[in-house]
């Protein structure tokens, strides 16, 4: 194939110990370090892979928000992408208008493979990949772990409730991955060097003629309900009293 | 009035448990009806058992020999077309409403609402965000259809013995060839079942080998627990991925969790938060888990373990 499209959020990083806001309207961001969706550089990684093995010609980062995204666009050439393309849009938007900006981008480069992380870990949605799929009329293989590509279609292994799945699909598709699908590589000191001179465009998401979804209206953001340090037991007979005592054993 | 549609999961055989805690959900909405759609190759055991569900109105079915087994591509069209008249498309949010759910939503023009956690309105609602680490209040737009996931650790699942009358649809809905259904490798599961159990014991990265799980298994057996583990020890090849308990694998609210070897991240905490008890066994009296846990105790899993299953 030809090309393949990734996506690429700028999420608060993994380790940050997410506060909300006192007054209820947000999480706290500022000066927090933000990174790369986890999944998304699993997501990248398998691009990567798929054109090291000659599967594809060209990988393209694409991410949609606010401008300072082009950090994790600049990081993912440094990983080895190509091209990076930033939508830019005063915050994330919701999934759905992800969605349609992502197919509008499909439809101009006409990627033979969409790669997507399988959750965002700031809005653990779920969806983008999904809706990419349903509005692009395409096949979604979700949670994977294993991508095989084989001429015009993949098969691909999911990562489901009671096991694994696997299922055929024909490509042009889009697939989200899971942490396992890979281990994504350290980004090298001249690879960043070098990831300053690829292309990056950049193109204001109200220009893609995309329509905005109907969103939601966030009203109250909570910490969630805390749970209390219970007891120490010194041993096991402590232990099993204890849960007799709550008549658990 | 609300009237809500609920995406029935199910095997081609049982319904799944997760069914009656989304109905569980809609209850709590203040619906003119409760409908659930079970899309099967032959419904008829299926739909019977989601007939005796509490709270249903009525069950549809759809029957077609592409319908076997539950691919979203295929599903999704067959349900937008079932939509028309209802306020609200739910369902579960297990790998199979998380798969299919968002596909509906974008073709029906709408954001999902994903993990519901709690119903503050008909369209007013509260999900986990960031790992569990804040609970967002959203209100979806009125004068759209509302498809969701419902987070069925949040639900107790609505008690059975009701009969809602079984009606079959006829849809007609173009279905796509491009995705084709291959194969599942399901573990052995004559233990409970991780979603459902009341009791699951949990390793983490420190049990050291899938041999060493054994002690993990013993355990569990000995108290008609489910086992799960950490991402850490699946992703070290020591079990199974369903097994993996947490913000990327499953959420779970047993009445007693026991997590041995087990730090205790901020994405495994996301999993067992609604846990009724959490006991931590772990060799290091610092760890997080055990701020969490209702009885900790510190120490060497490796004698724990095997001196506490002969204990019990
Ligand atoms: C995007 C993302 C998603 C994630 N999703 C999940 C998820 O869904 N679920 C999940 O679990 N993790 C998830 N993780 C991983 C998570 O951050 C932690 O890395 C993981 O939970 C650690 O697993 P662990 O506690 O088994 O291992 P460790 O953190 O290595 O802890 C091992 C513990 O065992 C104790 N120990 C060692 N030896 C012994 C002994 N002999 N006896 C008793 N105790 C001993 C140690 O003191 C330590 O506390 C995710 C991470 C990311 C980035
Ligand atoms: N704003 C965005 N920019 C780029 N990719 C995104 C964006 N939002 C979502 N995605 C992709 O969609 C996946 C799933 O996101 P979500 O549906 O929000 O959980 C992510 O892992 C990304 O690959």
């Amino acid at each position: 194939m030809d090309k393949i499209l990734v996506g690429l959020k700028r999420v608060v990083d993994y380790n940050v110990r997410v506060r909300v806001k006192s007054d209820g309207t947000g999480v706290e961001t500022d000066g927090v370090k933000m990174s790369i969706n986890p999944f998304d550089e699993n997501a990248l990684e398998e691009a990567l892979r798929i054109k090291e093995n000659g599967g594809a010609s060209e990988v393209i980062v694409v991410s949609i928000g606010p401008s300072e995204a082009q950090q994790q666009l600049r990081t993912g050439l440094a990983m080895g992408a190509d091209r990076a393309i930033m939508i830019t849009a005063e915050e994330a938007p919701d999934s759905l208008t992800c969605a349609r900006a992502l197919l509008s981008i499909v439809e101009r480069e006409q990627p033979g493979l969409v790669i997507l992380g399988k959750q965002a870990i700031d809005d653990d949605n779920s969806q983008t990949g999904q809706m990419l799929a349903a509005l692009w009329g395409r096949p979604q293989a979700t949670f994977a772990s294993e991508l095989a590509i084989d001429g015009d279609t993949a098969t691909v292994t999911r990562e489901v409730d009671i096991g694994m799945e696997t299922i055929e699909i024909d490509l042009p598709a889009v697939v989200t991955v899971d942490l396992r699908i890979n281990e994504p590589r350290y980004v090298k000191l001249p690879d960043i060097m070098k990831a300053k001179k690829k292309p990056l465009d950049e193109l204001a998401l109200a220009d893609l003629g995309v329509e905005q979804a109907p969103a939601f209206a966030h009203t109250n953001f909570a910490p969630p309900a805390e749970r209390e340090r219970g007891i120490m037991v010194d041993d096991v007979a402590g232990l099993v009293a204890a849960l007799k005592d709550k008549g658990l054993v | 009035m609300s009237r809500i549609l609920i995406i029935a999961e199910h095997d081609g055989a049982a319904l799944s448990p997760s069914v009656a805690k989304t109905v569980a959900c809609a209850a709590q909405i203040d619906a003119a009806q409760i409908d659930v759609l079970v899309l099967a190759a032959s419904a008829a055991d299926v739909a019977a058992e989601a007939a005796s569900l509490d709270g249903v109105n009525r069950v549809l079915t759809i029957e077609n020999a592409a319908n076997e087994k539950p691919l979203a591509a295929v599903l999704a069209p067959q349900i937008v077309a079932a939509t028309e008249g209802y306020s609200h498309v739910f369902g579960p949010s297990t790998t199979f409403g998380r798969d299919l759910m968002p596909r509906v939503a974008a073709l029906l023009g709408v954001n999902q609402v994903s993990d519901i956690m709690s119903v503050e309105g008909s369209h007013t609602f509260k999900r986990p965000i960031y790992a569990g680490n804040a609970v967002v209040t959203l209100d979806a737009p009125a004068e759209h259809v509302v498809v969701a996931t419902v987070r069925t650790a949040s639900y107790k699942a609505v008690a059975g013995g009701s009969s809602a009358p079984v009606e079959s649809l006829a849809i007609e809905a173009e279905l796509p060839s491009h995705t084709r259904y291959v194969s599942t490798q399901a573990g052995a599961s004559d233990r409970p079942d991780l979603q459902t159990a009341a009791a699951v014991v949990s390793a983490g990265r420190a049990i050291g080998s899938e041999e060493n799980f054994d002690l993990i298994f013993a355990l569990a057996d000995k108290m008609g627990a489910a086992v799960g583990a950490s991402r850490a020890a699946v992703d070290a090849g020591y079990c199974p991925n369903e097994m993996q308990v947490g913000q990327t694998g499953k959420i779970i609210a047993p009445d007693l969790y026991i997590a041995i070897g087990i730090s205790g991240a901020i994405q495994h905490l996301t999993g067992i938060k609604d846990a009724g008890t959490i006991v931590a066994i772990n060799k290091d009296e610092e760890a997080p888990i055990f701020e969490v846990a209702d009885i900790g105790l510190a120490g060497d899993l490796f004698q724990i373990v095997p001196e506490l299953t002969n204990a019990l």
